[in-house]
């Protein structure tokens, strides 16, 4: 379904690839309504063989928070339109914003996304939206992740917003905001930034990274082989008593059955924070 | 493993158990609550007016309809807020809420 829209002139910026340290406050609370912009397509990046990352240059960005998502417009040559949320990836001391959409193949947008989305397209998009599932370093740790699938998108940008900060801090700082990250994906070819929380986990020794494959490991996998249970939770997370961050992020039964067994270990339900996203993990 | 809810039985449990698996919670109805409220309102803390427990609005169990948005209490269940959007409106009901704290706006930079 291609976005019809009128070419909008805006203000030129030159997104980079690279991500930028800057001392950039947390973004504060808007004092407007949230509005639809017409945002750029600068780049179109395979991550894997079903999830692209979009690349955007948003005219007016206020900035954003690790954890929120924006809301994603299509509108059809007949008026129709479709409306998704997709998380933010990027980390916000990035200069561009950056989504990955992860393809459902009978998704009615997401296909569009990964597949017809072309650099200087447009796309119509509304954020950063949301302020419970959100993290930043200065809210503090242990930080304990855990993610189904395309869930490892706003957990993402918490780890890049975190390597980003913590860069020239000394390892006092580090052991302050501690990160363990779980993540469940089915088949290792499936697993979204794969070499990037590699090379961060082998950079940072207070950040652990276990993966779990949930259907065709490679023969020589020695990782988890199993849906996240109470168990690999059990021995992955900290204990209740360290209090840590916890956010919860993918398909609905796996971000509820995560929770729900983190409570059970007994951990403080106010800390684990949830974000689903339906029954297919990511939007259609 | 166990369920998160205890699973319905009955005529409508098949209903029931596919709303379930659709269910979303209050971050996902952070952009429609935008377009009426100007501070964010997935980080403001609602109470139940059925069970008086009190959790972000972030928290909460969200089903999206055709007809609107349902936000739920994981709680007790009931409805603590309803959004439905007409061609000419914003319906808004809130009175499964007994309050909504909305956390003050951070001063300009």
């Amino acid at each position: 379904m291609p976005a019809t829209s009128e070419t909008v002139s805006t203000a030129r910026s030159e997104p980079t690839a690279s991500p930028t340290a800057t001392t950039a406050a947390p973004a504060a609370s808007r004092a407007r309504p949230i509005a639809w912009r017409l945002a750029s397509v600068v780049d179109v990046v395979p991550e894997t063989p079903r999830a692209r990352t979009l690349r955007l240059d948003v005219p007016g960005w206020p900035g954003h928070r690790a954890g929120q998502h924006v809301d994603v417009r299509l509108t059809a040559e007949d008026g129709y339109q479709a409306q998704r949320s997709y998380s933010i990836g990027s980390a916000p001391e990035e200069l561009a914003v950056a989504l990955t959409v992860e393809r459902l193949d009978d998704g009615e947008v997401s296909p569009y996304l990964t597949d017809e989305l072309r650099p200087g397209d447009r796309l119509e998009l509304r954020g950063p939206i949301g302020g419970h599932f959100v993290w930043d370093v200065a809210l503090g740790g242990p930080l304990l992740l855990v993610a189904g699938g395309s869930g490892i998108v706003p957990l993402m940008a918490m780890l890049r917003h975190r390597a980003i900060v913590l860069a020239g801090a000394n390892d006092g700082a580090r052991h302050r905001v501690p990160a363990r990250l779980l993540y469940s994906a089915r088949r290792w070819d499936e697993v979204i930034y794969r070499d990037e929380l590699a090379r961060l986990h082998e950079g940072d020794p207070t950040l652990d990274v276990a993966l779990t494959l949930t259907r065709e490991p490679p023969p020589e996998w020695a990782g988890f082989r199993r849906r996240i249970d109470r168990m690999m939770l059990a021995e992955v997370a900290w204990p209740p008593a360290e209090r840590p961050h916890a956010f919860v992020c993918g398909p609905t039964p796996l971000v509820e059955s995560v929770a729900a067994a983190l409570v059970d270990l007994g951990h403080d339900p106010a800390a684990v924070k949830t974000e689903r996203f339906g029954p297919t993990g990511g939007a259609t | 493993m166990d369920s998160v809810v205890r699973a319905p039985a009955g005529p409508t449990a098949v209903g029931e158990r596919f709303a379930e698996a659709l269910r979303l919670d209050g971050n996902a109805a952070g952009g429609i609550m935008s377009e009426v409220f100007v501070a964010d309102l997935t980080a403001a803390r609602a109470t139940c007016a059925g069970c008086g427990t009190t959790r972000e609005v972030g928290a909460l169990l969200v089903y999206a309809h055709s007809m609107g948005t349902v936000v739920r209490c994981p709680g007790c269940d009931g409805v603590v807020l309803r959004i439905a959007r007409t061609p000419s409106r914003i319906w808004l009901d809130l009175t499964g809420a007994r309050h909504v704290a909305i956390p003050a706006a951070a001063p300009p930079a």
